[in-house]
């Protein structure tokens, strides 16, 4: 027993030395996740969230991950944001095995995650608040970020005010003020119409490409992801795991009117016709579901 | 600001004034009966009689200290013991239950109790103030707690923030709305049964001048005094939605 612990132990050391020297030979690489798994205990068993997921990102990429709604997507960007442990597996930021929140990673959420009892600059400038930086100096830089998401004019108003397009870009801004590395957005345009969804986009890849931001957005759209993304993993309905990845080759700085060309219409039906197949049995899967519980 | 605020306001005053003549007009002619019913002219009059004879502004102070004592305890305590529950789940699902019908009692029937403890004195009036306020701001301090939102925690976890940190930078701010409701529903029963124990042990300050007038029988002087009362309360509701909107600006 204590022999194959002692042989499990060994095997962590090699595999997370492995990952570091990966990481450290390869510097341009920003961020690895090596082989996680993530099970949840429920009423009706053990569901495997997602299974022997692994990638990498480089510094400065843009990636997505696409997948029907169940596909541990989610859960991905909880493990990777730290936000939940008990997973097997690694993630390794810049080299360092994380298990928590880390400072290099900065994370865009799918709900409404302003405070709203804080103003538009008071919101940005929460995490350099926290941090105890001085209120003059970290107005100055949250006014830049504001500036940045395109909000100059509106420091001062509240979340109540201002549309939920805006209320987004107040928490991207409040996001890359403390500069993360990495930068992780879960479907951040999911509660938005499509005109914003889309010029929202283009803001977001303009201030991606501007910072050369390292940045992992989670999204059901594949309009979305083929816009902006620089390649796209496509999981697999549960247990999620990565089917396949799509390089996107459409050249960059992008705007919107991408969306018109014939290069982005085919890896829209690319990415379709792989996500068809994994949409279509979580579709199954929720009728089976429900029949029996109607039964 | 200002300009949209007078309208409901004059609006207001102006139905009060209406029944307050309305009334008289019944009074006069003979519809209402008035030795159950003051003239509401004569309930006016009273208030200078009130001032100057009765000592409303001294009975007031005396109404108000035992008030503020008994609320300074309700908020303490409701925000204390909330926190408690909320990070205790244990010690919730057993009192949880308890403390709501502990709210929906009539508690003023235990005054013979408390009596009995401290005599009849200050402090039986803000113990009573106090119990009957507790449960009800104790509750709704608990919610406050346990419904802010997930993405919000979330946010703090991402931020590597302390549990102190958590806790006064996001989970007190978000509670607030929630917090100050059940303090002022607490207060209306601390402010309730306040009065009503005044009148009962026949000690204090307004509650004990309506039972003397009450039982002098000037009917104007008692419903002058329930007036004022009332006014009182106004204030201190508006009070409290002031340092509502200071300590949390927008909602």
């Amino acid at each position: 027993m204590s022999g194959s612990h002692s042989e499990d132990e060994t095997d962590m050391r090699a595999s997370s030395a492995k990952l570091r020297l990966a990481a450290d030979t390869t510097d341009e690489i920003d961020l690895v996740i090596q082989d996680v798994s993530m099970r949840f205990n429920t009423r009706e068993g053990t569901v495997t969230a997602v299974d022997g997921v692994s990638f990498e990102i480089k510094r400065g990429e843009f990636v997505s991950i696409i997948g029907p709604s169940g596909c541990g997507k989610s859960t991905v960007f909880n493990i990777l944001g730290g936000l939940v442990g008990g997973y097997d597996g690694s993630v390794v930021v810049g080299g360092e095995r994380i298990s928590g929140p880390h400072a290099s990673i900065g994370m865009v959420f799918q709900e409404e995650s302003t405070f709203p009892w804080r103003t538009v600059i008071d919101n940005v400038a929460f995490p350099l608040e926290v941090k105890g930086v001085p209120k003059t100096e970290r107005y100055a830089v949250a006014r830049k970020f504001i500036d940045m998401v395109g909000l100059t004019g509106f420091e001062q108003r509240y979340p109540s005010e201002l549309s939920g397009g805006m209320r987004q870009r107040v928490a991207i801004a409040r996001t890359l003020v403390f500069e993360p590395k990495i930068l992780l957005m879960d479907e951040p345009f999911a509660a938005l119409d499509e005109q914003t969804r889309v010029l929202l986009g283009d803001k977001v890849l303009k201030i991606q490409q501007d910072l050369r931001q390292t940045t992992l957005l989670i999204t059901h759209n594949i309009t979305e992801a083929v816009q902006l993304s620089d390649r796209v993993l496509i999981m697999t309905f549960r247990p999620g795991k990565v089917k396949r990845i799509v390089d996107i080759h459409l050249p960059r700085p992008r705007q919107g009117d991408v969306v018109g060309s014939d290069a982005f219409g085919r890896y829209v039906a690319e990415i379709w016709n792989d996500l068809r197949e994994e949409a279509s049995r979580g579709m199954a899967e929720a009728e089976d579901s429900a029949r029996l519980r109607g039964a | 600001m200002g300009a949209v605020r007078i309208p409901p306001i004059a609006f207001g005053l102006g139905c009060v004034a209406l029944c307050f003549c309305a009334v008289e007009a019944m009074l006069a002619i003979g519809v209402l009966n008035q030795f159950v019913i003051p003239f509401p002219s004569a309930v006016l009059g009273a208030f200078g009689r009130l001032f100057a004879e009765e000592q409303l502004l001294h009975r007031l102070l005396v109404t108000g200290a035992e008030a503020l004592a008994a609320s300074l305890l309700v908020i303490g305590f409701s925000i204390g013991g909330g926190i408690l529950l909320h990070k205790h789940r244990i010690l919730r699902l057993a009192t949880e239950s308890w403390i709501a019908a502990a709210a929906a009692a009539p508690i003023v029937l235990a005054y013979p109790l408390f009596l009995v403890i401290f005599g009849r004195s200050s402090a039986t009036i803000v113990a009573m103030g106090f119990v009957a306020g507790l449960a009800p701001a104790l509750l709704k301090t608990l919610e406050g707690f346990q419904a802010v939102r997930k993405t919000l925690l979330n946010v703090g976890h991402s931020y590597n923030l302390s549990s102190g940190q958590l806790f006064w930078k996001i989970q007190f701010p978000a509670a607030i709305p929630t917090i100050f409701t059940g303090i002022r529903l607490g207060l209306i029963f601390t402010l309730i049964n306040l009065i009503g124990v005044e009148f009962l042990i026949n000690f204090g300050g307004l509650g004990q001048l309506i039972n003397d007038l009450a039982e002098r029988y000037d009917l104007p002087g008692v419903f002058a005094t329930i007036i004022f009362v009332i006014l009182v309360s106004v204030v201190l509701f508006s009070a409290l939605e002031w340092i509502e909107r200071w300590l949390r600006p927008s909602r």
